[in-house]
C-alpha cells in the first residue's frame, strides 16, 4: 500500500499541520478530493449550496454539523452515490464527469455506512471477497488472502465463515470497514459509523477507524463523536443547512469556534 | 383433499336421488367406453402441462426483461416497461390468443417472415404474454423490496450494475419472489383452456369434444373441473411448502 508507506514517513518526521505541506510536495500532484462550487437539489430543496472543499492527501477530515444539515449528500456526492446538480468534483485527479470517470473514482473511494450494508445471504468471506474477484478479477484464493488479511486488521478473522447475522452491530460494521479495505482505496468515506450501534461497541469500532486514520489513510468521517475527532482529526469542518459554516483544526473548533452557530452546536452536543 | 372428496360425494348423492338424469357411465372406468372415455380426457393432462410449463418460464424470462429497466432512476428507460405492463394487462386473454394466432402471422409475413404459428405455440406466446406483465410487477416488488443499501454497498465495492444483480440484489430478492410467482402458475394453467378455442388438445378441447359426440355435459364437464381442481391442488400445495422453506430460510 503506497499510502501507507508514505504515510509512515510523514508521520516519522511529522505532526499536525505540516503533514499536508509534505503530502503535497512529495506527491507532487493534485489533491486527494477537490470540491468546487458545488450544488444539489431534491426536487425544490436546495441540499447542497455552493460548497467549495479540498482533502488533501492523507487527510482526515471529521465533518459534523445538525441533523439535516447535508453532511450525508455531501459525502454520498463525492463517490456519486447522489447526483450533483452543478460545480466540479475532482477525485485524486479525476474529474468527475461520466460513468467511466464514476467507475474509476468508485475504485479509489471506499465507504462505510451508518447502518453497515453488509449482504445478509452471504458468509463475512464471502462479503469480503465478492468486490475483489467479482470487480477487480482477483482469483477466489487471493481474495480470501486479501479478505483474512483486513479481518485480522479489524480484529475478527474468526468470524470469517459465520453469517452475517451472528455477528453484533460492532462487528458488523468493523466487517463493513474491511470489506471496503479489501478494494484497497486510497480514501474512505464514513457516514456516521457508529450511529446504529449499542454504546458499548462505539469504542471498538472507532479504534479501528483511529488505527486506519494513524496509518495515513485520506478519510472524511461524518460523526457527532467528538473525542474520536479531537483525537484523528486535521481539519474539522461544521455544516448547517447545505452550507460548510466553519473548518479548522480541532483545537480552534473546539476551544474558540467562530461563529454562533457552531457554538450552539457543540453546547448541544456536548451537554449529552 | 377435504374438498375433493366433499365434491365427489355430493354429485354422487345428487346422481342417486335423480338417476334418470344422470349418465355416469360416461366415465364409468368399469366399461370398455367409459374407460375409454377416461383416458381420452386425462390425455390432455399432459398439453395442459407442457403448455402451462413454457409459458411460465417465457412469462418469467420476459417479465425480469420488463422488470429491470422498469426500476430505472431514468424515466425514459422506465418509459417503455410502464407502457408494455399497463398495455398488456388491458388486453383480455381471448381477443389476445385470437390476436396471435391468427393475426400475428399476417403482420410477420407483411415484415417478410414466414411463420406458421400452431396452436400450442399460439397458446404459448399468448399465455407468456399476458402472464408477463403480471410477473414484471412480481419482480419490481420483490427487488424494491431489497434495500437501497444493498445496492449502495455494491456500488462502492465496484459491482457494475449486472454484477450488483446477479450477486447481490436477486439472490435476496427471490424468496420474496418465487411464492407469488409460483403462485402465478395457477392463473397460467386456469388460462391454457382458453387454448381449446383456437384447437388445441387439451384438457378442456377434449372434454368439449367428449360432450359433442356423448351429449353428457353435466358429466364430463364435472370430471374436467376436477382435473383442474386436482391439478391446482397440487401446484398450490407446492407454493406452501415453497413459502414455508423460504420463510424458514429469511429468519434464519
Ligand atoms: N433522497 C432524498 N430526497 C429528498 N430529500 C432528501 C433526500 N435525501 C436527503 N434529503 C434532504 O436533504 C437534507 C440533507 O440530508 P442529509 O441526509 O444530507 O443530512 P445529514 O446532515 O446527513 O443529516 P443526518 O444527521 O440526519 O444524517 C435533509 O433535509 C433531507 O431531508
Ligand atoms: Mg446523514
Amino acid at each position: 500500500m503506497p499510502v501507507a508507506g508514505l504515510a509512515t514517513v510523514v508521520r516519522t518526521i511529522h505532526s499536525g499541520k505540516a503533514r499536508s505541506m509534505i503530502d503535497q510536495s512529495e506527491t507532487n500532484r493534485t489533491n486527494a478530493i477537490e470540491i468546487k462550487g458545488l450544488n444539489k437539489w431534491y426536487d425544490t430543496y436546495h441540499a447542497l449550496k455552493d460548497v467549495d472543499l479540498t482533502v488533501a492527501h492523507g487527510e482526515r477530515i471529521v465533518v459534523c454539523g445538525p441533523s439535516g444539515s447535508g453532511k450525508s449528500t455531501l459525502i454520498r456526492c463525492v463517490n456519486s452515490l447522489e447526483a450533483h446538480d452543478s460545480g466540479q468534483i475532482t477525485v485524486d485527479g479525476t474529474r468527475m464527469c461520466d460513468a467511466s470517470s464514476i467507475e474509476a473514482i468508485r475504485g479509489q473511494v471506499g465507504m462505510v455506512f451508518q447502518q453497515f450494508n453488509l449482504f445478509p445471504h452471504l458468509t463475512i468471506l464471502q462479503n469480503l471477497t465478492l468486490g475483489p474477484m467479482k470487480a477487480r478479477g482477483l482469483s477466489r484464493k487471493d481474495a480470501e488472502e486479501r479478505a483474512m488479511k483486513y479481518l485480522e486488521r479489524v480484529q475478527i478473522p474468526e468470524q470469517a465463515n459465520k453469517k452475517v447475522s451472528a455477528l453484533s452491530g460492532g462487528q458488523q460494521q468493523r466487517v463493513a470497514i474491511a470489506r471496503s479495505l479489501c478494494m484497497e482505496p486510497k480514501i474512505m468515506l464514513f457516514d456516521e459509523p457508529t450511529s446504529a450501534l449499542d454504546p458499548e461497541m462505539i469504542s471498538e469500532v472507532l479504534d479501528v477507524i483511529v488505527d486506519l486514520a494513524e496509518s495515513g489513510m485520506t478519510m472524511i468521517v461524518v460523526t457527532h463523536e467528538m473525542g474520536f475527532a479531537r483525537r484523528a482529526a486535521d481539519r474539522m469542518v461544521f455544516m448547517d443547512h447545505g452550507a460548510i459554516v466553519e473548518t479548522g483544526t480541532p483545537e480552534e473548533f473546539f476551544d474558540a469556534p467562530k461563529t454562533e452557530r457552531c457554538r450552539t452546536f457543540l453546547n448541544q452536543i456536548l451537554k449529552h | 383433499m377435504k374438498n375433493i372428496l366433499a365434491l365427489l360425494s355430493l354429485t354422487a348423492l345428487a346422481g342417486c336421488g335423480s338417476a334418470g338424469n344422470w349418465g355416469w357411465y360416461v366415465i364409468d372406468p368399469r366399461t370398455q367406453s367409459g374407460w375409454n372415455n377416461i383416458t381420452f380426457l386425462f390425455d390432455g393432462f399432459g398439453a395442459t402441462i407442457q403448455l402451462s410449463v413454457i409459458a411460465a418460464v417465457i412469462s418469467m424470462i420476459v417479465g425480469l426483461m420488463v422488470a429491470l429497466p422498469g426500476m430505472s432512476t431514468n424515466r425514459w428507460i422506465r418509459l417503455p416497461s410502464r407502457i408494455y405492463v399497463e398495455f398488456v394487462r388491458a388486453i383480455p386473454l381471448l381477443p389476445m390468443l385470437f390476436w396471435v394466432f391468427y393475426g400475428l402471422p399476417v403482420v410477420l409475413k407483411s415484415m417478410g417472415i414466414t411463420v406458421r404459428i400452431d396452436a400450442f405455440w399460439g397458446a404459448v406466446i399468448t399465455l407468456a404474454i399476458s402472464d408477463s406483465a403480471f410477473t414484471a410487477e412480481i419482480y419490481r416488488s420483490g427487488i424494491q423490496s431489497i434495500a437501497r443499501g444493498q445496492t449502495e454497498a455494491a456500488k462502492t465495492i465496484g459491482l457494475t450494475y449486472t454484477q450488483t444483480m446477479r450477486y447481490v440484489v436477486l439472490p435476496q430478492a427471490i424468496r420474496r419472489i418465487l411464492p407469488p410467482l409460483a403462485n402465478q402458475f395457477i392463473y397460467i394453467v386456469k388460462m391454457s383452456a382458453f387454448a381449446s378455442v383456437i384447437g388445441m388438445q387439451e384438457l378442456t378441447r377434449r372434454a368439449n369434444e367428449l360432450v359433442v359426440t356423448e351429449y353428457r355435459p353435466l358429466e364430463i364437464y364435472t370430471l374436467l373441473i376436477l382435473e383442474y381442481l386436482v391439478l391446482v391442488l397440487i401446484i398450490s400445495f407446492f407454493v406452501r411448502w415453497l413459502e414455508r422453506k423460504m420463510g424458514a430460510d429469511e429468519s434464519r
